[in-house]
């Protein structure tokens, strides 16, 4: 009984749209190959559409198919990842564009344009990206509709279409908040689940951070409980580099876990800090960090190390000092990895780091001595530093003295280690602007920084920023305000324009808004929603019984409220069957063929009591029903009467 | 009691609801109208169940989002669909005798007496559907062709009324068994044997080329006739094709005799015989009567002895 009619013209171009709506959001991410075969073959149905032309064979598209897949393979080397899997659904989806004959195939697309929409997810889910799914959600369903009423108006299928979704947002609401939440993965994900979040990485090399800085991605959101520290003061620690093999900085040996030890004075900031995900296990805290969020521990050099890699929006409360004094260790064995220097390297730098140490008759003196080098000698902070060979310290040093935050924290380091000083890199992102819509502090990729730490006797580790000695401006203001004015930074950090920088906050803070209640919504967020609406035990079996009951009573309210017009409209015609009724219970129904008067005359004669109210009514009915003129007062009587008839 | 309670159960009327046809107007309960999802409806859930795995695998909020909106709509659908059928009434309409083997059609008028439009209504009988929709307020006539087999009467049975509007993805349907029968005259045989001689003694000779003598009158022209029996000058004036109807002793009585045939044929063929003679007569013109066993319509001439006779020989010894 299934029929499969072929398929009208202007119902193939709105499937092709919202086709087209769904797969576009991932053309930048794809092969370059896979676009353009996606491309032709859009083109190549659209032609084949527009002639009513046959559709190629099968032997054809299954060499396509098979070329594809190699394609695919040879691309991602596996065909069983995130990225590969999307690149697959993509071609399959283009494939079947050829395959399109009847209503059947253009159903499949439908389906799978729903599950590629959701796909587009794994990589944004931004509010510009929720408002192009839901579109394209519209536009697939108008899609469903088309093939299920051909013969109907494209403009009253859109509107079926938006009611129907429209009508599904309550019962949408519910699941989403009732339904039990898992934490995932439910089994591991492949490898590139999570490649192409930007952020710090685990080591550092000339031009990372650089090229980090030319990112207006947010990094993570801090909401101070009061007043936030001034711009010089915010130094968001992240990972700690201690060895250098002439070009990069890496962690270095493991470093174990300790706990927070440091002398702090002043009150303490109390915020809660909303970091993006970034794939690594370390968290940001303004330094220092006097506590450890949940399940996180602390290294020696105070990193907050996070036991699973940061890979969704995570929020935590933190605690930090401005004003603090590491008193550490003084063993020589511990502070050794704080000298290493890879033999042969910057030979330079050397000198001038020893000339400096036989000089100066402290280690803090051989620290101003440096910080003064690069304060008086000409550097330029710049995001464009000309690129660096082998001796990379020296040729910065003293040739090119062009260099962001990583040349001079790296140069700086490597100056301390030679003339004896330990010392020790450190990245993470230094500024922050409050958004004056939400009072969120916001910190960019663009503020990513690196700095230097010295061991001081006696005062333990000590922050020195080589950065702030050679462009003071870049603490003071940020990045845009220190780098030339040539440099590209990203568009929105530089710009004057007042209404521009009033609609970025906006949009920030609507972002964040998001982020908090839509995004940020999990199994822990799930549980305080439901305990704050006075939900003892939010259990899953507690929330299933919830939202069955939620879900059901919702839907008998729009099926009361869908069903509202399903009655006769009459109002005559509904008191005439509601007396007809009457009499029927009693043993006299009206048969089909009788009419008002017999039925009427008939019923008098059976209930002579009552003959005068029967024929009263009757009178009213006909004379309302197939009167020439209705009298409303009529219809009153009419409903009194019957009310008030019985036998 | 518990009869009755049965009786308002959607199962209980799927097995033994009416099968009789039911008179007048039919209305659309909703205990009548049943739902399931379609092939298409399945896939649909089994897609959403996927999405639903990846939106927790991956912990993707949008994703629950846009899953979660998508299974309210499959819901939500169930409501419209639904809606889209039930409470409508059926009336059943003209059924216009047809001969047997050719296609009878059944008018019903469906009638929506509710606020909102009814869309893409089917009504099924014998593996063909005759579509519909019907605005609110409104009412349409529907023709549902069923295939004349046999001669006498035909009832169209049980017709199955669905929609899968708005989505496709479920399928509401009702079981409709309207009061309406439809004449099946029997098939004309071949016709390769003449028109019997005219009985002798009642008339002359039949003249040949058919009665012609006195003019009786026009009626409208029929596919058969004779173009020698056409008014051409009425048609010339643009009036439209007309036949000449004679009348008068040429055209002498004519007595179509069941018990002239030969007596080898079968009963059918009988009938079938007959048939095309009532037609050829009438064609001709001719004032023809006919005999059957336990009947006999006295000789006449026109379209109510035509119909008569047909009647006769539709309903023979059933």
């Amino acid at each position: 009984m299934i029929s499969n009619p072929s398929i009208q013209l202007r119902h193939l171009f709105w499937l092709l749209a919202g086709l087209a709506l769904v797969a576009a959001p991932h053309a930048p991410r794809l092969p370059w190959w896979l676009n353009l075969i996606a491309l032709i073959f859009l083109a190549w149905r659209v032609y084949l559409g527009l002639g009513e032309r046959v559709l190629p064979k099968k032997w054809l598209l299954t060499l396509f198919v098979a070329g594809g897949v190699f394609g695919v393979y040879f691309t991602y080397r596996t065909i069983f990842g995130r990225d590969s899997g999307v690149a697959l659904l993509v071609l399959f989806l283009s494939l079947k564009l050829l395959e399109l004959h009847h209503q059947r195939d253009a159903i499949v697309l439908i389906l799978l344009a729903y599950f590629l929409a959701l796909t587009n997810f794994f990589y944004s889910q931004t509010l510009p990206t929720a408002g192009l799914m839901l579109a394209a959600a519209l536009v697939n369903t108008a899609s469903l509709v088309h093939f299920a009423a051909p013969g109907r108006a494209l403009r009253a299928n859109f509107k079926t279409a938006g009611v129907l979704l429209a009508q599904a947002v309550p019962v949408m609401l519910i699941l989403f908040f009732l339904f039990p939440r898992v934490q995932g993965p439910l089994w591991g994900l492949p490898q590139d689940a999570y490649s192409g979040v930007t952020g710090l990485s685990d080591s550092m090399s000339p031009g990372l951070i650089s090229r980090l800085s030319q990112s207006d991605a947010i990094a993570f959101r801090v909401k101070f409980q009061k007043d936030a520290p001034g711009r010089p003061q915010l130094y968001w620690r992240g990972p700690v580099f201690w060895h250098f093999d002439g070009r990069t900085w890496r962690p270095g040996d493991f470093r174990p876990f300790g706990q927070l030890r440091f002398e702090a004075t002043g009150i303490p900031y109390d915020y809660e800090l909303t970091l993006e995900p970034h794939n690594h296990n370390w968290l940001f805290a303004l330094e220092l960090a006097a506590k450890i969020p949940p399940n996180a521990s602390v290294t020696a050099d105070y990193m907050l190390i996070s036991r699973t890699p940061v890979r969704n929006r995570v929020r935590y409360d933190m605690s930090s000092y401005t004003n603090f004094t590491t008193r550490g260790t003084d063993d020589a064995d511990e502070l050794r990895p704080g000298l290493q220097l890879p033999q042969g390297f910057n030979p330079r730098a050397r000198r001038l780091a020893l000339e400096w140490a036989q000089s100066a008759n402290t280690d803090a003196a051989i620290v101003q001595r440096a910080l003064r080098y690069f304060r008086e000698e000409g550097f330029v902070y710049t995001l464009e530093p000309p690129l660096l060979g082998r001796d990379s310290v020296d040729e910065f040093l003293f040739g090119s003295k062009l260099g962001f935050c990583e040349h001079y924290a790296s140069s700086f380091v490597f100056l301390m280690r030679a003339a004896g000083v330990p010392a020790r890199v450190v990245t993470g992102y230094q500024g922050g602007d409050i958004n004056p819509v939400d009072g969120y502090m916001i910190v960019r990729q663009s503020d990513a920084h690196a700095w230097a730490e010295v061991w001081l006797k006696g005062r333990g580790w000590v922050r020195f920023d080589p950065t702030a000695a050679a462009s003071p401006v870049r603490v003071e203001s940020g990045v845009a305000a220190a780098v030339p004015a040539t440099d590209p930074l990203p568009l929105m950090a530089r710009t004057t324009l007042v209404w521009l920088r009033e609609l970025r906050y906006n949009w920030d803070a609507l972002a964040n808004k998001w982020n908090q209640l839509v995004l940020g919504y999990n199994p822990e967020r799930q549980r305080e929603f439901l305990t704050s609406f006075g939900m003892n035990e939010p259990s899953w079996e507690n929330m299933a019984l919830t939202l069955f009951w939620a879900v059901g009573g919702l839907l008998a309210l729009l099926t009361a409220w869908l069903l509202r017009r399903m009655r006769t409209l009459d109002p005559v015609q509904r008191l005439w069957l509601r007396f007809c009724n009457k009499l029927g219970n009693k043993g006299s129904p009206r048969s089909a063929h009788e009419g008002p008067a017999d039925f009427v005359t008939r019923a008098a004669e059976r209930y002579p009591l009552k003959a005068n109210l029967i024929r009263a009514i009757g009178e009213r009915y006909i004379a309302l029903r197939y009167g020439e003129r209705a009298d409303p007062r009529m219809l009153a009587e009419l409903r009194v009467l019957v009310r008030e008839f019985s036998v | 009691m518990f009869e009755k309670i049965l009786s308002r159960s959607q199962l209980y009327n799927a097995f033994f609801g009416p099968r009789q046809p039911e008179p007048g107007t039919i209305f659309l309960l909703q205990k009548r109208v049943y739902i399931l999802p379609t092939r298409p409806g399945l896939a649909y859930a089994l897609a959403l169940a996927v999405m639903l795995i990846g939106s927790i695998n991956y912990n993707l909020s949008l994703g629950y989002i846009l899953t979660f909106l998508l299974a309210s709509m499959g819901l939500v659908a169930i409501l419209h669909t639904f809606r889209n059928l039930v409470h409508l009434h059926i009336t059943p309409g003209r059924a216009e005798a047809v001969f047997a083997g050719e296609t009878a059609w059944f008018e019903l008028f469906v009638e929506n007496r509710s606020g909102y439009e009814r869309c893409c209504l089917s009504l099924w009988h014998q593996g063909k559907a005759a579509q519909c929709d019907v605005a609110a307020g409104r009412g349409t006539t529907v023709s549902i062709p069923a295939a004349a087999q046999k001669r006498g009467w035909l009832a169209p049975g049980r017709i199955t009324m669905d929609t899968r509007f708005p989505l496709g993805l479920l399928r509401a349907w009702s079981y409709i068994q309207p009061d309406m029968r439809c004449l099946v005259y029997p098939k004309p045989d071949d016709g390769l044997l003449p028109l019997p001689e005219p009985s002798g003694g009642r008339g002359e000779k039949r003249v040949s080329g058919g009665g012609s003598d006195d003019f009786a009158g026009l009626r409208p022209y029929q596919a058969s006739d004779s173009p020698r029996h056409i008014h051409w000058k009425a048609a010339a004036r643009g009036r439209g094709l007309q036949t000449k109807v004679f009348s008068g002793r040429a055209a002498a009585e004519l007595w179509l005799d069941w018990n002239e045939l030969p007596a080898n044929l079968d009963l059918e063929a009988k009938l079938a015989r007959l048939t095309r003679w009532v037609l050829s007569a009438d064609r001709d013109g001719l004032r023809y009567g006919l005999r059957l066993p336990a009947l006999e319509l006295a000789p006449d001439a026109g379209e109510p002895h035509r119909l008569n006779c047909l009647r006769a020989l539709a309903l023979y010894d059933l």
